[in-house]
C-alpha cells in the first residue's frame, strides 16, 4: 500500500536545495518580517514570477494595507507566509520571519504547527471557505482542537463564547448550525472567529468583505479593528479596496505585477504619492462629487502577463510618464528606494519631477 | 427531516404505481399495438401447445377480455390480493405477492424467484463492498499522486475494468483459478446458513470479476471527485487552520467527494439485486440474473414478468436507500 499522504516534492525546504542561507533574525519588534520574497510557479507556458521580491516588516497591534489589481501577487504572499502553497508547484525563495522564526527554511510540520496557532487567515468568500457538511461550531472546535489539548465540552463552550464575541446572537444555538443556515456576513463573522479560535498574533485578513455587501462590510472592518485592539496582533489586510485601506491600515504596501512599487504610512500614501501607479489607484477611486464623466481616471490598460514581464520597469506599459526617463525604462528594473524616512517608491523619474506632477498634475484632479 | 423522509416515502410508493403501469404496458398493451389479438395475447401465457379451453381461462383469468383500465386493475390486484389459476390439470391459488403463474413450469413465479434472490444478494453484496473499498482507495491515492506512476498505472488498470466484460475477465479466472491452479475448483452457491466459509470462498472468484467492473468505475470516479473538492476553498481553509495533511484529506476532502459516489453506489447495487446477468451466467449461479435469460430464452412471459418486476422493485428501494442516507451525509438537503 503506497502511502496515503502526498509526497510533498515541491515543498518549500525540500524542493530548494540553492536557499541561500538565511540572514540574521530581525528586530525583537518586527514580529513579521518579508525579505526578498519570490513565489514562482513553474508552468508549461514558462515561469510564473507571482511575487518577484518583496519586503516589508510589521509590528504587533500595526495593520499592514496590501493593495494592488488582480493579479499582483497580494494572495499570493499572504498564502507563502501561511505556508499553504505546499502542494502547488510553487518555488518559493527569500526569508518570512515570524516572531524570529525562518519559515520558508522550516519543515512543513513546523509551518503546520505555527498555522491557525501563531498565524491565522480570513479568507474571501465565506460561503465556499466553509465546509457545508460540518455545523460552523465543529468548524471552530477543530480549529481550536488541533493546537490545543483540551475536552470537547471546553472546545464548545470556547467556540460559543468566540461566537458570542464576533457578533454573532445566540450563539449557544448558532453553534450547531450549518453555514448554510448563516447569512453572508454572518458566516464572516464565523470565520472571523474560526481564525481567532488560537489568539493568533499575526492575523491575514485576504478582501474580508469582498464578497458582503456594503452596510455589512463596514461591521465587519469594524470588528477587526476592535478585535486586533484586544489581542494586540498584528494585521495584514489584502485588499483591492483603498477604502478599506484608509479605514484600517497603518502602513500600505502597493504591488504591482510581483513587486512593491510604494510602501509608507498610509496618510502619506494618500496625501503624498510618489509612484504613478499609486496616483492611478487614487484616480479609480469613484467620487460621487464630481460629475459622471469626470468621476472615474482609470488606469489605462490591463497588468502584464506574469510570464513576459515588460523589460524594465513592469509598469511603463500603462505609465504616462514612461516617456520621461531617456530609454532607462527599458533597460533597468526600478529599485525600491527611500525617498523619505519610511516611505519607499520603485519608480525611474525624478523625485522632484514626481513631486511636481502630483501637486500640479493629479492632485487638483482628483 | 420528517417531511423529507415522507415525502421520499410517498415519492418511492408513487414510483412503484409507475413501474407497474409501465411493466403492464410493456407486457399488454405494446402487443396489442402490435395487432395482437386477445387470444395471441392469453397463448402466451399457456403452455406449448395449448388448447383453446385453456386459452380463453387464462384470457379470462388475466383479464384480456376486458377494457384495459380493469385489465390494469386486476394486474395490480392479483399482485397483491393474490389470484387463482386454472391450469387444466388443477387449480392453484397463486398467494400474494402474487408475481405470475408460469404454465410452462406448473409453478409459481415468486417462490422459484425467492430462491435465487440470496443468490444474487451475496454476489451483489460483496462485490459491493469489494470494489467500493478498492474504487475509493485507488481513487484517492491516483488523486492525491496525479501523473505519478501509480496514477498512471491504476487508471491503466481502470480502463482495463471498465472495457473487459465479466464474460471475458470470468472465463479468464476460472481457467487461471480453477482449472490451471485449482485453487477454487467447482464454484457453486452454498447458501451462507449452512456454511459460511464455504459460501464465501465459493464466491471470491465471482466477487473479483464483478467487482473488477465497478472498482474500474468508481476509482475514475472518485479520482475525478477528489481533485475536484481538494482544490475546494474549504480544503485551503482546512489546512489553514493547521489540521494534519491526512486530516485534510479524509475528513475534508474524501467526505465531500464521497457524496456523489454514493448515489451512484446505491443506484449500482440496487441495479445488480435485480441480477448479475453475466457473472451468474458465467459461474453458473443460480441467482435472479440467471432466471431471467432463462425465462427470456424460454419465451416464459410470467416469469419474465416477474423478474422484471422485481428488478425494478430493487432499484426504487436502492433509490429510497440512497435518498434517506443523503439526509445523512449532506445536512443542505435536511431543510
Amino acid at each position: 500500500m503506497p502511502r496515503l499522504l502526498p509526497r510533498r516534492k515541491r515543498d518549500t525546504a525540500a524542493e530548494t536545495p540553492k536557499l541561500a542561507p538565511a540572514g540574521p533574525p530581525p528586530e525583537a519588534d518586527n514580529f513579521l518580517e518579508v525579505r526578498g520574497l519570490t513565489v514562482h510557479f513553474p508552468t508549461d507556458d514558462g515561469l510564473v514570477r507571482s511575487v518577484d521580491g518583496v519586503d516589508f516588516a510589521l509590528r504587533r497591534g500595526r495593520t499592514l494595507g496590501i493593495v494592488g489589481e488582480s493579479g499582483s501577487g497580494k494572495s499570493v504572499t499572504s498564502l507563502a507566509i501561511m505556508g499553504l502553497h505546499g502542494n502547488t508547484g510553487a518555488r518559493i525563495g527569500g526569508e518570512i520571519w515570524l516572531d524570529g522564526q525562518e519559515l520558508v527554511r522550516s519543515t512543513p510540520e513546523q509551518v503546520r504547527l505555527m498555522r491557525g496557532r501563531r498565524m491565522a487567515m480570513i479568507f474571501q468568500d465565506p460561503m465556499s471557505s466553509m465546509h457545508p457538511y460540518y455545523t460552523v461550531g465543529h468548524q471552530i472546535i477543530e480549529a481550536y482542537q488541533v493546537h490545543n489539548e483540551v475536552s470537547g465540552k471546553q472546545a464548545r463552550t470556547h467556540a460559543i463564547d468566540l461566537l458570542g464575541r464576533v457578533g454573532i446572537p445566540r450563539p449557544d444555538r448558532r453553534v450547531d448550525d450549518y453555514p448554510h443556515q448563516f447569512s453572508g456576513g454572518m458566516r464572516q463573522r464565523a470565520m472571523i472567529a474560526m481564525a481567532l479560535s488560537c489568539d493568533p498574533e499575526l492575523l491575514i485578513a485576504d478582501e474580508p468583505t469582498t464578497a458582503l455587501d456594503v452596510t455589512v462590510q463596514a461591521q465587519i472592518l469594524d470588528l477587526i479593528r476592535d478585535l486586533q485592539r484586544e489581542f494586540n496582533s498584528a494585521v495584514m489586510m489584502i485588499t483591492h479596496d483603498l477604502g478599506v485601506v484608509a479605514e484600517l491600515a497603518d502602513d500600505v504596501l502597493v504591488m504591482y505585477a510581483g513587486r512593491a512599487v510604494e510602501h509608507g504610512p498610509s496618510r502619506t500614501l494618500f496625501e503624498q504619492p510618489r509612484h504613478p501607479y499609486t496616483w492611478g489607484l487614487l484616480g479609480s477611486l469613484t467620487r460621487l462629487d464630481r460629475d459622471r464623466q469626470e468621476r472615474l481616471m482609470p488606469i489605462k490598460g490591463s497588468p502584464p502577463s506574469l510570464i513576459s514581464l515588460p523589460s524594465g520597469c513592469a509598469f511603463r506599459t500603462r505609465c504616462p510618464y514612461a516617456d520621461h526617463n531617456d530609454g532607462r525604462e527599458k533597460t533597468e528594473v526600478p529599485q525600491l528606494l527611500e525617498i523619505e524616512p519610511g516611505h519607499r517608491t520603485a519608480c525611474h523619474l525624478d523625485i522632484q519631477e514626481r513631486e511636481r506632477i502630483w501637486t500640479e498634475d493629479i492632485r487638483p484632479r482628483l | 427531516m420528517i417531511f423529507y423522509l415522507l415525502r421520499r416515502l410517498a415519492g418511492a410508493v408513487v414510483l412503484l404505481l409507475i413501474v407497474t403501469m409501465a411493466v403492464f404496458a410493456i407486457f399488454f398493451l405494446i402487443p396489442r399495438l402490435g395487432g395482437a389479438t386477445s387470444d395471441q395475447l392469453a397463448a402466451r401465457y399457456v403452455g406449448k401447445s395449448p388448447s383453446p379451453e385453456a386459452i380463453s381461462q387464462v384470457k379470462h383469468s388475466l383479464g384480456l377480455d376486458k377494457s384495459v383500465p380493469e385489465q390494469y386493475g386486476k394486474f395490480v390486484k392479483g399482485m397483491i390480493a393474490g389470484k387463482d389459476y386454472d391450469t387444466g390439470v388443477r387449480k392453484v391459488h397463486c398467494a400474494p405477492p402474487c408475481l405470475g403463474f408460469s404454465f410452462r413450469n406448473n409453478l409459481e413465479v415468486w417462490p422459484r424467484l425467492q430462491d435465487r434472490i440470496p443468490v444474487t444478494l451475496s454476489l451483489a453484496a460483496g462485490a459491493a463492498v469489494i470494489w467500493l473499498i478498492a474504487g475509493v482507495s485507488i481513487g484517492v491515492i491516483s488523486a492525491l499522486k496525479r501523473g505519478s506512476l501509480w496514477d498512471r498505472f491504476s487508471m491503466g488498470f481502470a480502463l482495463a475494468g471498465v472495457s473487459l466484460p465479466p464474460f471475458f475477465t470470468g472465463l479468464v479466472a476460472l481457467a487461471l483459478f480453477s482449472y490451471q491452479w485449482p485453487i477454487f475448483k467447482g464454484v457453486h452457491y452454498v447458501p451462507f446458513f449452512d456454511n459460511p466459509g464455504s459460501w464465501a470462498w465459493n464466491l471470491v472468484l465471482p466477487w473479483l470479476t464483478l467487482a473488477f467492473l465497478y472498482a474500474a468505475l468508481y476509482a475514475r470516479l472518485t479520482r475525478a471527485g477528489m481533485l475536484e473538492t481538494m482544490s475546494e476553498d474549504y480544503i485551503r481553509t482546512a489546512r489553514a487552520k493547521g489540521l494534519r495533511e491526512r486530516d485534510v484529506i479524509v475528513k475534508h476532502g474524501l467526505r465531500a467527494a464521497l457524496t456523489p459516489i454514493l448515489t451512484i453506489f446505491g443506484m449500482d447495487v440496487g441495479l445488480l439485486l435485480g441480477g448479475a446477468i453475466l457473472t451468474e451466467q458465467v459461474y453458473s449461479l443460480d441467482g435472479i440474473g440467471k432466471f431471467a435469460v432463462e425465462a427470456i430464452t424460454q419465451q416464459d412471459l410470467p416469469e419474465v414478468l416477474g423478474v422484471t418486476m422485481i428488478a425494478a422493485i430493487f432499484v426504487i428501494l436502492a433509490n429510497l436507500v440512497v435518498d434517506l442516507l443523503y439526509a445523512v451525509v449532506d445536512p443542505r438537503v435536511r431543510t
